[in-house]
């Protein structure tokens, strides 16, 4: 794919990359490989290299003195990073219970969209979800791929605390709380997985282009994997596709 | 140990803050006005970035078990130890058990306490900045103990003469870029932009500045970006909303203008009620010194 790249300077001493302005895995993996390459070009100018659906932002260290020689390194590095393919081969499979005691707006959902909680449950675990980038809290995957006949515009009135583990749908996509706060996203379920410990390195498992997938469980088994997740017995294993 | 007898409205250990976490969903964080904290920390001789102690509007009452020296810069919340009035600006020599005290601020919002040699609370991800979450506590609370390394030995005064130029604690004007998303704006909007004296909102925090003034616009929302500290975004309602260093890594509102370091600082020792005017600034221009 060839994309016609707009370089912006936002301050001092950042850059904003722009794609077009759409949802797209071609255009995350586009991303992706330029940031990929950024990284490790640039490690030692210490750059910090943040991605989202559309936009890479590059932060360098120091005040960038030319922006135009700016703007022709890294449009070179972007040259150079294609043909390569970058996909990433990990998938993670996270647990979630669908239980109406953790997931409190299932039934909204359900009777909006005139459709039973077996086939939401269905209908949630059954995509390959493309994780695009992290954001909003500390560790929350914005995810891609939330079948249409699930999208929901989210409340207007944002609940004061969403609990850490809430597994909610906003709009057209769908999201993993991983930290308590408030929020207007619906809730369906929740997950006894960590996702973000700022006491592992790196604090969170998933990088932007793994995939995920949810895996319903029962109450019980809920309550068995939140157990051995307190007493640090559990860890989720990655599978390769 | 530092005793806290004392908390103060929002007392917190910052230093430069976290880097290359911020993919990882975590706001970079820092102390808010870096030209003060810098400042404290350059007049101890200390390594740039050490942390130091930021304290916001009412300061708090702290107690040293051992000898050290300290300095204070930024807001005037009239520091004292043992009653007597200690000045900014300069090394204070601390002997064991003296207490300092702050009281509200006067001018400013934001004053810095530096330590020899820093604040040696926990590192979580490469820095010692307080965030909720991240740390293990977002504030500082009366009675707990902050560990510094004791230093009996006097310090020589710095070898150059330093000058704290406070003169932006009384600037209204605050330099802007223009945004990712200024363009998205129409001619009028821009115009309203750059002629209206935004005041500023009770709801100002280390994540954000907003302010009361409104601006009616149509602007779609975007998809999902990333944002930074200093960036401002104009929200449907037309609320206008300064990032600072707390903020979420991300954000969906249009992007209209991006405070330099030095409107950032700015901001940080202005408070509610206070009003500021933007002034559009461009990389291009030829004398431009950022």
């Amino acid at each position: 794919m060839n994309y016609k790249l707009n370089y912006f300077r936002c301050n001092e001493r950042s850059v904003l990359i722009s794609w077009p302005q759409k949802i797209d895995e071609n255009i995350l993996y586009d991303i992706l490989n330029f940031k990929d390459r950024i990284k490790k070009q640039l490690f030692k100018s210490k750059v910090e290299v943040i991605n989202s659906y559309n936009s890479i932002l590059v932060i360098y260290e120091n005040t960038i003195e030319n922006f135009n020689d700016v703007k022709i390194q890294l449009n070179t590095l972007y040259e150079a990073s294609k043909g390569e393919y970058f996909s990433s081969k990990i998938l993670w499979e996270i647990p979630v219970c669908y239980d109406d005691a953790f997931g409190f707006d299932i039934t909204t959902i359900c009777n909006d969209k005139s459709i039973s909680q077996e086939v939401l449950i269905r209908l949630h675990s059954a995509p390959q979800y493309t994780i695009f980038f992290l954001g909003f809290l500390p560790g929350f995957p914005y995810l891609g791929g939330l079948d249409s006949r699930l999208h929901m515009p989210r409340k207007s009135n944002p609940k004061q605390e969403v609990p850490k583990g809430s597994v909610a749908i906003g709009g057209r996509q769908t999201g993993i709380y991983t930290q308590n706060s408030p929020g207007g996203w619906h809730v369906i379920g929740k997950t006894p997985i960590k996702l973000f410990d700022p006491h592992q390195s790196p604090p969170c498992f998933m990088e932007p282009g793994h995939k995920l997938r949810f895996v319903p469980i029962l109450k019980d088994e809920f309550l068995k994997t939140e157990a051995l997740v307190k007493e640090s017995k559990y860890s989720l294993k990655p599978r390769l596709i | 140990m530092l005793k806290v007898l004392e908390s103060g409205f929002w007392t917190s250990i910052q230093d430069r803050g976290r880097y290359d976490y911020r993919g990882y969903g975590v706001p970079v964080s820092g102390w808010m006005d870096s030209y003060s904290a810098e400042f404290a920390n350059i007049i101890l001789g200390n390594k740039e970035g050490t942390a130091l102690m930021e304290l916001t509007m009412t300061g708090p009452s702290l107690q040293f078990d051992s000898p050290t020296s300290i300095a204070i810069v930024g807001a005037d919340m009239q520091p004292s130890i043992h009653g007597t009035p200690v000045l900014h600006n300069k090394v204070i020599d601390i002997k064991a058990n003296d207490i300092l005290k702050f009281h509200a601020a006067k001018i400013g919002v934001r004053c810095y306490l530096a330590i020899k040699e820093g604040f040696k609370s926990e590192t979580v991800l490469g820095s010692r900045s307080f965030y909720e979450g991240i740390t293990e506590q977002a504030r500082i609370k009366k009675g707990d103990v902050i560990p510094y390394q004791t230093a009996t030995k006097s310090m020589s005064p710095p070898l150059a003469k330093l000058k704290f130029k406070d003169d932006y604690f009384h600037q209204s004007l605050l330099e802007v870029f223009p945004g990712p998303d200024y363009d998205m704006l129409s001619q009028e909007l821009k115009n309203e932009l750059r002629n209206t004296e935004f005041k500023i909102s009770g709801l100002n925090n280390r994540m954000a500045y907003q302010f009361e003034n409104l601006i009616s616009n149509s602007l779609d929302n975007m998809i999902t970006g990333p944002v930074i500290p200093g960036t401002v975004q104009l929200t449907p309602s037309g609320r206008l909303i300064a990032l600072m260093k707390d903020c979420q890594t991300t954000g969906g509102y249009p992007r209209v203008l991006q405070l330099t370091q030095k409107a950032m600082n700015a901001l940080s020792q202005k408070a509610a009620g206070k009003s500021v005017n933007f002034r559009l600034k461009g990389f291009n221009c030829k004398n431009n010194n950022i």
